[in-house]
């Protein structure tokens, strides 16, 4: 029983940081109808800057994630702006092809920088420890990752619902033109969805090089597959759907490792993904609203 | 207020408008008209700066616009109305009236300004909280109009305000265009409704293809014999 509570709070934090690359995908998608093949990098990114600012800069831990963040969300804005924006009328295919070279050219650049072996990342000793409530054990780590993702997600949430900023994001996703007809300034506000997607892939790419001890040019690949499935499995452009369908990823891939085979937890895991949108095409939290004209 | 000098616009190889001049002074009403397809909506982006003409300069409040861009435009004092009312449908009444004031920069007359929106139009102080896409058509106008209306616009563009709408509504719609006009702000309207549309305004012009054919004051566009056997029938 007590190692069932400890794998499902494991796979609480693998689904944060699933959760926290989820919302930048579902958010972009929701704004410019672009799959950002390049967010998985971007996760990559923070790692590098998270290590480089510990091991380079000698300054501690949690201010390292706030540079790495705001590194990151200028890095985000600046794809946009380069490789995005001229294709903004282009076909949609153009753009999503765009971003799957955006996301080469990052893997590649970091690896002629940096080398391609994988880099052990520096953390805190102090995160290293674990305390036990009964008998179940959790790591300093696992509690960091969850506590930063759910103040991340809130914080979001009232960005997106009570400021001026959230809403233009909301009205342009919904009514590009329309929007503008009210004074918006669409660029800047996309540049604004890019920059906050990637400040929390940033956050999500340094605690999963905590998690995982290691830093490495295409360490964004596969979490970041995962998190666009989630974000699909939530209902793509659903911010809520986001979130769920990170954890819902983490948990599933976490018990699936744990109980059935460490080899099948991501089969198991995609399987369950093709199910749903087998009976749910538009995702978990997606519906087909129809409006009123 | 608004002058457009000779505009040209092209979408893609179609020469959607061909030259068209019209002029919208201080206080007054003006109204654009035509069949489907003459390039009245095109006209309205382009005034608005979503869309930018190849030739022509067009200018309001003295200052060319003709490459300002749509939301600097906004902020200057011109608002749209736009067709198909285009409200924001997963927003909430407020939050959609919220938007029509995002250009604002005095932030302390905004309250009162809400509370004027909701006098002109009860229905929206009731449905406040609820989602835009969940009222209906009619309802829907009035939001539009009362969004625009937020951001205190000098200059209001209405494209086809009355489309879609029950005859009882539309007399409401073309009231409030009336009213909205006598409490100061100059109106460009955009109408396939021709008898409305030039029962309230002052200047008409009537478009054909892109191109202005016939243009003058509306109370005599009204008894004009083409006008009569081409758009009212």
């Amino acid at each position: 029983m007590n190692q069932f509570i400890e794998q499902i709070i494991y796979g609480i934090q693998l689904g944060s940081i699933y959760a926290l690359i989820a919302l930048g995908y579902t958010m972009v998608y929701g704004i410019v109808k672009l799959i950002n093949f390049a967010h998985g990098d971007i996760l990559m990114m923070g790692a590098y800057f998270g290590l480089l600012s510990v091991t380079l800069l000698d300054i501690p831990f949690g201010l390292a994630i706030v540079l790495s963040m705001a590194v990151c969300a200028v890095i985000g804005m600046l794809i946009d702006i380069i490789a995005y924006k001229p294709l903004r009328n282009a076909p949609r295919i153009s753009a999503l092809i765009t971003a799957i070279g955006v996301s080469l050219f990052l893997e590649n650049i970091y690896r002629v920088m940096f080398g391609a072996e994988t880099r052990k990342m520096v953390i805190p000793t102090s995160l290293t420890q674990t305390i036990a409530i009964g008998n179940i054990k959790i790591s300093y780590v696992t509690l960091l990752t969850v506590f930063l993702t759910i103040i991340c997600m809130v914080a979001l949430q009232l960005v997106v619902k009570k400021t001026k900023v959230g809403k233009a994001m909301r009205a342009v996703s919904e009514d590009q033109q329309a929007a503008r007809l009210m004074g918006v300034n669409v660029n800047l506000t996309i540049s604004m969805t890019f920059a906050l997607g990637s400040a929390l892939a940033a956050l999500g790419g340094v605690l999963y090089s905590v998690t995982y001890y290691q830093v490495e040019p295409y360490m964004g690949m596969m979490p970041g597959l995962k998190a666009f499935v989630a974000a699909v499995l939530g209902g793509i452009g659903i911010i809520p759907g986001a979130m769920f369908g990170g954890y819902a990823l983490g948990l599933i891939e976490n018990l699936a490792k744990a109980y059935v085979s460490s080899s099948w937890s991501n089969a198991i895991a995609f399987g369950i993904l093709i199910l749903i949108l087998l009976f749910k095409p538009a995702g978990l939290f997606g519906k087909n609203v129809r409006e009123k004209v | 207020m608004l002058k457009v000098e000779n505009i040209e616009v092209y979408y893609g190889a179609i020469h959607a408008i061909k030259g068209v001049s019209f002029e919208v002074k201080a206080g007054e009403v003006v109204t654009l008209i035509g069949a489907n397809g003459a390039g009245k909506t095109t006209i309205m982006h382009t005034t608005s700066g979503i869309i930018k003409p190849q030739t022509g300069t067009i200018t309001f409040d003295g200052k060319d616009i003709t490459y300002t861009r749509a939301h600097t435009i906004v902020e200057m004092g011109m608002a749209q109305v736009p067709e198909g009312r285009r409200v924001f449908a997963k927003m909430s009444v407020k939050e959609n009236l919220e938007m029509g004031a995002y250009s604002r920069k005095d932030k302390g007359s905004l309250e009162a300004d809400y509370d004027m929106v909701y006098e002109r139009f009860p229905r929206l102080k009731e449905r406040r909280k609820q989602l835009a896409g969940t009222m209906s058509g009619g309802e829907q106008q009035m939001l539009a109009i009362a969004r625009a209306l937020m951001s205190k616009p000098k200059l209001l563009l209405l494209d086809e305000p009355s489309m879609g709408l029950a005859p009882i509504l539309v007399d409401e719609v073309f009231n409030i265009i009336k009213d909205i006009n006598k409490d100061g702000t100059t109106i460009l309207l955009v109408e396939q409704n021709a008898h409305k549309a030039l029962s309230i305004a002052d200047h008409a012009y009537v478009l054909e293809t892109g191109k202005v054919v016939l243009a003058g004051e509306a109370k005599k566009l009204l008894n004009d014999d083409a006008v009569k056997k081409a758009y009212l029938g």
